[in-house]
């Protein structure tokens, strides 16, 4: 139990995607220019994530690993080499298998939100589908493989954790942004100028957590 | 007094507008303005909620940090001449330490208000003193042995990227002061921490069993058995950041600060309810040695009061409103506490704190506000 609640927080603060990998900044930069959006945009990424790490999880474990497919003709990890499929390594089609999952995934919430949040759908507009490009959904399902998470459960709360700390992110920048709305940025630096300084500075506030062994 | 007068009067027709210095026009201006209060007055409707102008706050601040000047010039006399064994009277100490500090206060002084004048005069702003208290601040958070011209780059940066790219003072989202902390922290580790920095030695030969590391890099090797007695952690004649060593020293300034209505009361008080509990949850815990210290002891140590008193209390990077004011408070004492005891890389993580919180103010202030309107929504309703 501690180990999930160790992922969880580890994901929101220690290795946010934003602040700590630079993950995601497309969405993160275009979307964030209110609160209200900015949370619709978060809440979708923790779903996605939420939902395609495990599901990528399952792909990893069970299909693209190395050896990960004797269950096929019924063998355990003890009879592994007596299986057909012993030695099969198909973790060369990882990135394509991925994709696919967090495309579907990104379809269905697309089509959640347009019925349920018409609103939110229009504001969100373009960002919405193009979540299944978003650096830090796939990002999550890679960092999955590479950690090598040991159960499926340590696997769904690093997605939801890394989830949460990138909608931590994304509304914390959109209450600057709308905060600094009023100051007099110098005018080559507005925009996208300013929302990386201040993207910067968060990063150096968010190195606070760094180095934390959980 | 009259004399400035007359001078001001006669130096400015060259600067208004017109005249040859125009473009320096925000120069004069910001040295008339910081002398006399100004003579002119809104064209339209005034709004005023306050007689006092910024520069007159700032001021009040600048002197508030007076006493903690003072103090840390003594102290810094006071562990050089403990560290070397020689014994020395009150003036000698003062004199040494004035002679440490104050290389380090102008130079941040001149930095940071030369980049704001070339700021002010390329914009044509007015210069606003906000630079008058961070220039302050700036050296009192600083190790003693800290190099000049580190001082010099992290000003600059703090003042370029922490301010002037925001639009100038009371636009910035972080504080400045920390901001430059927090900068030659990363960029140059070894200056900034470790046991080498906080005590000047001037290479001279120290005495036998002096180590030369604050309370705190103790703490986190020897638990309570590092930590100096309480009543030294009060007092503050301990090795630390220049500044930030006595509670007594901040708290007459904090006195000033809340007497003058220029510190937030309520940051400084939930922030210290803040640190108390989670002094206290780690008192319950005791993992480790470190979290054996116990709470009230905890506080007093490092720049926690310092933090606490001028930091945290910054109104422009601070929550804006009185409910997320206490949320915020309370979640820089509560981090600050926590990432100090747990992330034995930053032993000073009030700093820390107080920088992530600055991030996530203005997001307790739109939830603040938006459950306020809420609220008058349902009353509205409910009326009609």
């Amino acid at each position: 139990m501690q180990e999930l609640v160790n992922i969880f927080v580890k994901g929101i603060f220690i290795e946010n995607m934003i602040f700590a990998y630079f993950l995601g900044m497309c969405s993160y930069l275009a979307v964030s220019k209110t609160v209200k959006t900015g949370v619709g945009l978060g809440a979708a990424v923790i779903f996605v994530l939420g939902i395609t790490v495990p599901i990528n999880y399952l792909l990893e474990n069970f299909v693209l690993k190395e050896n990960a497919l004797i269950w096929v003709d019924g063998h355990t990890r003890e009879t592994a080499e007596q299986s057909m499929f012993y030695g099969t390594d198909l973790s060369f089609l990882s990135f394509i298998m991925f994709i696919a999952v967090i495309a579907s995934m990104v379809q269905l919430v697309e089509m959640i939100v347009e019925k349920f949040a018409p609103a939110l759908y229009g504001a969100l507009g373009i960002f919405l589908p193009l979540i299944a490009v978003n650096c830090s959904i796939l990002g999550g399902a890679l960092f999955m493989q590479e950690r090598q998470y040991a159960t499926i459960v340590e696997a769904t709360s690093f997605g939801l954790g890394s989830g949460v700390g990138w909608f931590l992110a994304i509304v914390a920048i959109a209450a600057i942004r709308e905060k600094i709305k009023y100051s007099h940025v110098p005018a080559p630096l507005r925009g996208l100028g300013i929302t990386f300084i201040i993207t910067g500075l968060m990063g150096i506030a968010f190195m606070s957590f760094m180095g934390i062994k959980l | 007094m009259k004399l400035f007068k007359n001078l001001f009067d006669s130096l400015r027709p060259p600067f208004e507008k017109g005249g040859k210095f125009e473009k320096l026009w925000p120069l004069l201006d910001g040295f008339e303005t910081f002398m006399f209060v100004p003579g002119h007055s809104t064209k339209k409707g005034a709004h005023i909620r306050d007689g006092i102008d910024l520069k007159r706050t700032m001021i009040t601040v600048v002197i508030a940090l007076v006493p903690c000047l003072l103090f840390g010039m003594w102290n810094v006399g006071h562990q050089h001449f403990l560290a070397v064994g020689q014994d020395a009277e009150l003036m000698e100490k003062f004199i040494y330490g004035a002679i440490k500090v104050l290389p380090l206060v102008i130079v941040s002084y001149g930095v940071g208000l030369g980049v704001e004048f070339i700021f002010c005069i390329k914009n044509g702003h007015s210069i606003q003193e906000g630079f008058l208290v961070s220039g302050m601040l700036i050296p009192l958070i600083m190790p003693v042995e800290v190099p000049l011209w580190m001082v010099a780059i992290a000003t600059a940066f703090a003042v370029v990227f922490g301010k002037e790219v925001f639009g100038g003072t009371g636009m910035n989202i972080l504080n400045p002061a920390l901001t430059a902390r927090a900068f030659l922290f990363f960029a140059y580790p070894t200056k900034m921490s470790g046991n080498s920095v906080w005590v000047a030695t001037d290479g001279m030969a120290t005495v036998d069993g002096f180590t030369g590391a604050t309370a705190l890099g103790n703490a986190v090797e020897k638990g309570m058995a590092g930590v100096p007695p309480y009543m030294d952690s009060i007092m503050g004649w301990i090795p630390g950041s220049i500044g930030e060593t006595s509670v007594i020293a901040i708290l007459i300034g904090a006195g000033v600060l809340i007497y003058s209505g220029i510190g937030s009361w309520r940051i400084m008080l939930s922030m210290l309810i803040g640190g108390y509990v989670m002094g206290m949850i780690f008192n319950a815990w005791e993992a480790n040695a470190y979290m054996q210290i116990p709470a009230h002891h905890q506080l007093m140590l490092g720049g926690f009061f310092f933090g606490m008193v001028f930091m945290a209390t910054d109104p422009v990077s601070a929550s804006q409103t009185a409910t997320g004011k206490w949320i915020y408070g309370f979640f820089c004492g509560l981090l600050g506490i926590l990432i100090r005891v747990v992330n034995p890389a930053y032993p000073e993580g009030i700093m820390m704190a107080i920088l992530f919180m600055n991030v996530m103010a203005p997001l307790i202030d739109h939830y603040v506000i938006q459950a306020n309107i809420n609220k008058r929504l349902k009353r509205a309703k409910v009326a009609a």
